[in-house]
């Protein structure tokens, strides 16, 4: 495949002082920058440990005794599982949803091109440059009408189309980059064009369809309009969760931080798990 | 292209019925709620307010455009979009070319740079409203105190700049992650051979890497301008689009104007009016960005 | 076929339609005795609120045929919620938190249930106040489960150190004086704090009484607003010049809770906002300042006697509900005197929901650790929400104005007055701009022409 990506850079010989030192800057300087970008979000996980009066206490505490209060207050009001569990199945559910529809349209479109193809493609884009707030009250009461306020399935539905231009877009990219040859070899064996996307296309493009299915498993996850809106409590994921502790009366930095760090543990892992598959992935065609 | 050796009639009928599940499903995502969108902009239609009916005309396109905030609201949404751009794809190019370098514990680093982008935009913003930009126990304000500056209050006095951070922080691992991917496709000769042909890391960079970058910029730079122009979650939650209409952008104007009353004929025009802009934005793009990666 | 078969096949139905019977009849039966009805509650995320869902596990225990799903929520983020919900009919519902602003337009619309509860619940006891503000045509469309008026605070240490007194009825003026005297901001004292935060029930609430006591209000005859007026110019000049000089850093990012949290860490010289935030200074357990409380009424202008504050957050019951005698069920009982109680008896009686019930304040316990109690229950009786500004007004509420466009006027206008606070705009800009939009507004919902 056109994007293989080799994970062994050229490296800077270290020849003679001059390279070294330059060697050293260059580690500090890569490592004060990973700091400083992680800096706030190690802030808020110290912050969950402490107490509410010590979250606010100024000047800031380093030296503190740690505690869980933030995060048994936290679920003592609102049970963490429930949430996760289904930020857990509209992101997994509107991936796949999104994944299925995306790959016969990104197959017809990187090998059947017609002159409209770039034309569609751009036009997908396009869909998903309309904020959302101006079309929030019809699709509120076609979902009343629907009945699917408040359900899983609304939701999932909702993820899909959102993601659905970005994911046929990605996979195009990477069907794009598949030898024809392959295709067509086995098309003279006789495959028809479902064989042909399954047994040829799809083991070809795994790499690019595990990180288009991360990219978008991420923005379902964080996606927090839609989820706010549509949902109440059967089918509220983690966005409902945080809205509920976000300047409430009273001392909550605490409360705040535990409940961000429930929110965002699950994808950060996942992310940092599967960093290779979306670096190698995320390219959008851009590396050739 | 190899497709053009097949006859064309056979490519495009095998092409369409593959295709046509996810234009039809967008189709209707289109379409349904636009035309929607289109017959409320032109009722009169409060969701509040059941007595106020029929047909407005033109009436709410325009309360809108000539909304004195409207004009603001839209150089607002440049600045922003522009800023966050300049400065993601800028530093974004510098890091990647700073983490294709080796160093130890570089993966670990990597790894550190990218975890904003998963931190959803509404604990993001929070964060750095109370935790990092509070003025009295935020700490910037610690830090600027400990320095015997005063605490910047930064959502009353540089509140675009403020949401330009927050938004950039987030988006920046984005960058470095597409722009890292093409740095490390650059062939080590081809900077070798520069090297020898005596240029400095300057003129590497200027000559060799950044005209290899071009299309990965080109790409980050559609994709950002697809998800920041409808940036909201960021703007609710810190300054609610002020003071005043500092930070109010198009997709929280319509929020404000037409939302906080259910006025839907209101929010209406403004969806129609940001789906026109959206897609003029969107021809810009397609010009450049068809240049780029269609070659 | 043969015939075996076609009798099995028979066999396969008649058992069918017998356990389809059955299921049927087993699910009747439930339905009758124990199968729990699921309620679905809408509410804020406010200290209060949020002991409710703690304590509603006897709720629950009382009646074990309903069960209560909670949708607790930051307050914008839940009333746009709850607003959609009913102005839609959606039903997902079926208890919602409103306040007295939106109560009376809602239950005109007939989007709310009539709420009577039985002889038990004792509505005489309601302070007449609260309760006309929930009302509509003389029914009750949702109960208060805490009322509020405003005062003034201050501290009594800082005032003895300056030698001041505070005087029983203080004028703007006087009180603009004191701030510039006990501010004293190398050590963080910072004379007055007041909500600057953009939105109707934020700055503008405060910023509403403000007007009214100098003389103004939003709206002439036939809804022309009146903003870019005298009044408002006085309103805007006391305002701003008390906060430039006298305020907390960061003024426009405070709200209620943020000045709360202000003067209960003692920054705050004087405070002039809602009566329940009394319950909180003095409580021992969230307020470093807690014997050092001083309290008079709210400060008054050129004129006198009109609307001041009345808020409450109420619970109430849509049309839209499913279940409207449980959702009824809950919304008395969370109401009720009995429920004061086990909130008295859970977290003492400083922290009982405050502002509602005449019981409450004529009880000995309550007056014994609530100070403020018989001068709090004044404020909510003086409110006086339907009460006439200087000029005419065609509207009705005191810190607020009753019409559904407020929501979003009142925010637009309190952003221009938070921008007067950060040098952004000139006070002319600011009413002028405010002036022009509130009329754009009225006149696009076509109240005025």
């Amino acid at each position: 495949m056109a994007t293989v990506i080799s994970d062994t850079p050229v490296k800077l010989r270290a020849s003679g002082t001059v390279g070294e030192r330059a060697h050293w800057a260059v580690g500090v300087l890569g490592w004060l920058v990973a700091l400083a970008m992680f800096f706030p979000i190690a802030w808020m996980v110290l912050t969950s440990f402490k107490s509410e009066t010590d979250a606010i206490a100024t000047p800031p505490l380093l030296l503190f005794h740690p505690t869980l209060e933030g995060y048994a207050e936290v679920q003592s009001r609102a049970n963490y599982l429930l949430f996760a569990l289904n930020s857990v199945i509209v992101s997994v559910g509107g991936t796949a949803l999104a994944l299925l529809f995306a790959v016969p349209a990104a197959y017809s479109m990187a090998f059947h091109p017609t002159r409209r193809t770039r034309g569609t493609l751009l036009w997908m884009l396009s869909t998903k440059m309309l904020p959302p707030v101006g079309v929030l009250i019809p699709i509120y009461l076609l979902f009343r009408n629907l009945g699917l306020l408040d359900t899983r399935i609304g939701l999932i539905a909702i993820y899909m189309l959102m993601n659905l231009p970005i994911v046929v877009w990605m996979l195009y990219t990477f069907f794009k980059e598949v030898p024809k040859d392959i295709l067509e070899a086995g098309r003279m064996d006789g495959a028809n064009q479902r064989d042909e996307i399954r047994h040829l296309l799809l083991p070809l493009a795994m790499p690019g369809i595990a990180s288009t299915g991360l990219l978008s498993l991420i923005l379902c996850w964080n996606e927090a309009f839609w989820s706010l809106n549509l949902t109440s409590h059967a089918a509220a994921p983690l966005t409902q969760f945080i809205a509920s502790f976000s300047s409430p009366e009273g001392l909550f930095f605490s409360k705040l931080s535990a409940a961000s760090t429930m929110a965002i543990a699950p994808i950060m892992v996942l992310g940092w798990i599967s960093q290779k598959q979306l670096v190698r992935g995320l390219t959008f065609g851009a590396v050739k | 292209m190899s497709a053009s050796t097949m006859p064309a009639s056979r490519s495009r009928g095998a092409g369409l019925p593959f295709l046509a599940p996810s234009v039809l499903v967008l189709l209707l995502w289109m379409i349904v709620p636009l035309a929607m969108t289109l017959w409320f902009s032109t009722q009169r239609y409060n969701l509040l307010d059941p007595t106020q009916t029929g047909f407005a005309g033109i009436d709410n396109y325009y309360y809108l455009v000539t909304d004195p905030d409207f004009w603001t609201s839209l150089v607002n949404t440049l600045v922003l979009v522009v800023s966050v751009l300049v400065i993601t794809v800028g530093l974004g190019t510098l890091l990647a070319v700073l983490y294709d370098t080796a160093f130890p514990g570089r993966n670990i680093a990597r790894l550190l740079v990218i975890a904003p982008f998963f931190v959803m935009p509404t604990v993001s913003a929070l964060m750095w409203k109370n935790l990092m930009m509070h003025p009295i126990y935020g700490l910037f304000g610690v830090v600027a105190h400990a320095f015997g500056f005063a605490p910047i209050d930064w959502f009353a006095q540089y509140p675009m700049a403020a949401i330009v951070i927050i938004v950039s922080w987030e988006w920046l691992p984005f960058a470095v992650l597409i722009l890292l991917t093409a740095v490390q496709s650059l062939d080590g000769e081809q900077k070798e051979a520069a090297r020898l042909d005596g240029a400095g890391p300057i003129a590497q960079f200027v000559y060799i890497i950044l005209p290899h970058m071009r299309r990965a910029i080109t790409v980050v730079i559609m994709i950002e301008t697809i998800f920041l122009l409808t940036i909201f979650a960021e703007i609710f939650v810190t300054t609610s689009g002020g003071p005043g209409t500092a930070t109010t952008t198009l997709a929280y104007l319509i929020y404000a104007r037409a939302l906080l009353q259910y006025d839907v004929g209101g929010a209406s025009a403004g969806g129609v009016v940001a789906i026109v802009l959206a897609n003029i934005v969107a021809i810009f793009l397609v010009r450049s960005i068809a240049r780029n990666l269609e070659a | 076929m043969s015939v075996k078969a076609s009798i099995a096949s028979i066999h396969g139905r008649v058992i069918r339609a017998c356990l389809l019977a059955g299921v049927a009849s087993v699910s009747l039966a439930a339905g009758a005795n124990a199968e729990p009805v699921s309620i679905t509650i809408a509410t804020v995320n406010n200290g209060d609120m949020v002991t409710m869902q703690k304590l509603s596990d006897a709720f629950e225990k009382a009646n074990p045929d309903i069960k209560l799903n909670w949708v607790v929520l930051e307050e914008n983020t839940l009333r746009q919620r709850v607003t959609t919900d009913i102005a839609t009919h959606a039903g997902q519902f079926d208890v919602l938190t409103i306040g007295n602003y939106e109560a009376p337009i809602w239950a005109q619309r007939g989007w709310l249930e009539k709420i009577t509860p039985d002889a038990a619940y004792d509505t005489d006891d309601l302070l007449k106040p609260v309760r006309d503000s929930l009302s509509y045509k003389g029914a009750i469309y949702a109960l208060p489960f805490y009322a509020e008026s405003a005062m003034t605070y201050y501290r009594t240490d800082l005032f003895k150190k300056a030698g001041l007194t505070m005087p029983t009825a203080p004028t703007y003026e006087q009180i603009r004086q004191f701030a510039d005297k006990i501010t004293d901001k190398s050590n963080g004292v910072y004379g007055m704090c007041l909500r600057g935060k953009p939105g109707w029930g934020e700055n503008m609430a405060f910023f509403t009484m403000l007007v009214t006591a100098m003389g103004g209000q939003w709206f002439g005859d036939g809804y022309h607003a009146t903003i870019d007026t005298p009044a408002w110019h006085k309103a805007l000049d006391w305002y701003d010049g008390i906060l430039k000089a006298d305020g907390p850093p960061g003024a426009t990012s405070n709200g209620f809770n943020e000045n709360l949290a202000l003067f209960a860490s003692g920054h705050c010289g004087m405070w002039i906002d809602s009566t329940v935030a009394a319950g909180l200074l003095y409580d021992k357990k969230q307020s470093t300042v807690a014997d050092k409380v001083g309290f008079a009424p709210v400060p008054t202008g050129s004129y006198t006697g009109g609307p001041t504050w009345l808020w409450s957050w109420a619970l109430a019951v849509p049309v839209s509900s499913t279940h409207k005698g449980a959702a009824e069920k809950f919304v008395t009982w969370a109401t009720s005197k009995a429920y004061v109680d086990l909130v008295a008896k859970t977290n003492g009686w400083v922290s009982a929901p405050a502002g509602t019930r005449q019981s409450t304040y004529a009880n000995p316990q309550y007056k014994a650790v609530a100070p403020f109690a018989s001068f709090v229950l004044d404020a909510i009786d003086n409110s006086n929400p339907n009460g006439k500004t200087a000029q005419p007004r065609p509207y009705v509420g005191a810190q607020f104005v009753g019409i559904p466009e407020f929501q979003g006027i009142g925010t637009q206008v309190g952003q221009t007055i938070a921008a007067t606070l950060t040098g952004g705009l000139s006070a002319d800009q600011a009413l002028k701009s405010a002036q022009s939009a509130t009329q754009r507004t009225v006149r696009q919902a076509g109240l005025a022409h």
